[in-house]
């Protein structure tokens, strides 16, 4: 079983988020990592770029294929991993801590309450895989 | 991520999708339960097999391990795939050759007793149908395998084809071999391990050559080819032994063989430079364009009589507008359908496949470009998602073949 980690909101399109204030570290799930498999690149954002809940803000390649990343929360992006341009395996490896993506200063906290809990996750991976 | 991650699982599947895009689309939708089976398919899922639908049927696209080690694995020791979805059929008849010849590009008659290669039937247009293996078992058996995904658009027009060649008195018929399965044993290990399970010398079957054998106990056709560019093995098993020399095989190898999916196939085939039917190669692209003017046997090339011929010698004569080649990039890797532009930022051409290669590290694709920014070392710009990275043209196989040959 995929590793959800309890403090986190998440994205039905499996992304985290690990709010601290006005800001927001985001990433992509255990499940969507190991979905995905070997990632060979992240395309990264540039910092100061402004992004909106729900749209895209970079792309995750895996050996088996390309998979757009969504962003959980809206506001301007602070910081980004720069770590993953040379190890993008980072994302396998640690996809909660060191394969963090990007740092957000949130425009709009409310929109926290839109994701899922962790249990709420949860359940929605197993039915997600149930149905396939 | 968006969509669901198991379509995103898909999406190799929908990338290695053989057949036209419609009836990809088609069947790719189509209920989980309207799936074909191979005999094999309990024994995929016992071992891990996450199945996904391909050309209509339900397949691994991997087993436990990743993507990258099971390929690197079937370089370093073997891998076993199982291949049945794909079309083994055979013609038989005094006038098969001739027939054959009215189709493919090979030249069928020159071929020995026992030899295959691999070949295109062609359109009327000198565009391709599909590829395929075809061995001269006899000169009035032919055995050949087409792709899974091309299976009844092929089908329809080789007996399209049959019927009118009959119709003036041609002695043909064919023989669907639904009753086997196709299993493809690739990588260092292969020939070692299957010996434990033959009589016959494998060491005396070079690369190409077939033989009608007795393997674990089973009357098997045998051809020394695949689609790894590792030596290897195809094997054309009654359905009811299947699954016992999958077993015996892997077993052979002492587990070192292991089984390998659909994903893994697609980065071997990548690697090994050769094309994938539906990205690399379509209806109206010519085997000349595609970079298999080898394929075309000499006399063909003086005769013709193959559909398509016109255009084809033609080309030959003149050169082909685009050509297929291959390319090492920076950035992320480039998929099928990324703009390739020139260093000036013009557009020259389309990439068919690509993706990162997990024995080289880097990303490798292929793709159509025009004649005179074909040349290895022409630096290129390839564009994903609107941004430009640096590209140059690399010649194909990436990484080195390892065919069995005579020395």
């Amino acid at each position: 079983m995929p590793v959800i980690v309890k403090d986190l909101k998440y994205a039905d399109s499996h992304e985290w988020a690990k709010v601290d204030g006005n800001s927001a570290t985001i990433g992509i799930t255990d499940h969507a990592q190991d979905h995905l498999g070997d990632v060979v690149y992240v395309e990264l954002p540039e910092v100061g770029k402004s992004i909106s809940q729900g749209s895209g803000f970079g792309a995750v390649e895996s050996v088996k294929a390309t998979s757009d990343v969504y962003s959980p929360v809206s506001g301007k992006v602070t910081e980004v991993n720069e770590e993953l341009n040379s190890s993008p395996g980072l994302i396998n490896a640690s996809p909660y801590e060191n394969g963090w993506i990007i740092k957000v200063e949130m425009s709009d906290k409310d929109e926290i309450n839109k994701l899922m809990d962790s249990d709420q996750y949860s359940k929605f991976c197993q039915e997600e895989d149930a149905k396939h | 991520m968006r969509g669901g991650l198991w379509q995103l699982g898909q999406s190799i599947t929908r990338r290695l999708a053989q057949a036209d895009k419609k009836t990809v689309a088609r069947r790719y939708f189509s209920a989980e339960a309207e799936l074909k089976k191979t005999v094999l398919y309990d024994f995929h899922v016992a071992n891990g097999g996450k199945m996904v639908p391909f050309a209509g049927w339900s397949m691994p696209i991997q087993y436990k391990d990743s993507i990258m080690d099971s390929t690197l694995n079937c370089r370093q020791n073997g891998s076993l795939f199982d291949v049945s979805h794909m079309c083994g059929l055979s013609l038989k008849g005094k006038d098969s050759i001739s027939f054959l010849e009215k189709l493919v590009i090979a030249d069928v008659a020159g071929l020995a007793h026992g030899v295959g290669t691999l070949t295109v039937f062609t359109n009327e247009k000198g565009g391709a149908i599909d590829d395929s293996v075809i061995t001269k078992v006899k000169d009035d058996h032919i055995y050949l395998v087409v792709n899974a995904g091309c299976r009844d658009k092929d089908l329809a027009h080789i007996e399209e084809h049959m019927k009118a060649f009959k119709a003036k008195g041609g002695d043909v018929s064919w023989h669907i071999h639904d009753e086997r399965s196709l299993l493809a044993l690739q990588g260092p290990l292969a020939a070692p391990a299957l010996q434990h399970l033959t009589k016959e010398d494998l060491s005396k079957i070079y690369f190409g050559e077939f033989r009608i054998l007795d393997i674990n106990g089973a009357q098997c056709f045998l051809t020394r080819t695949g689609y790894t560019g590792e030596d290897g093995f195809e094997i054309s098993v009654p359905s009811e032994n299947a699954v016992d020399l999958a077993k015996a095989i892997l077993e052979k190898s002492e587990g070192k063989v292991r089984l390998t999916g659909l994903g893994a196939r697609d980065s071997l085939r990548l690697e090994a430079g050769l094309c994938l039917y539906g990205n690399d190669m379509e209806q109206h692209v010519t085997p000349v364009e595609a970079g298999l003017t080898w394929a075309i046997g000499k006399r063909r090339r003086a005769e013709g009589g193959f559909l398509g011929a016109e255009v084809i010698l033609k080309q030959l004569e003149e050169g082909p507008r685009v050509r297929r080649v291959g390319f090492f990039s920076t950035g992320p890797p480039p998929r099928s359908h990324s703009e390739i532009q020139d260093d000036k930022g013009k557009g020259i051409g389309e990439v068919t496949s690509g993706g990162f290669s997990p024995c080289l590290k880097k990303n490798i694709a292929m793709g159509y470009v025009k004649s005179g920014s074909h040349k290895a070392g022409t630096k290129v710009k390839m564009i994903i998602r609107g941004k430009a990275y640096d590209g140059v043209v690399t010649k194909m196989p990436f990484v080195p073949t390892k065919y069995y040959k005579p020395t």
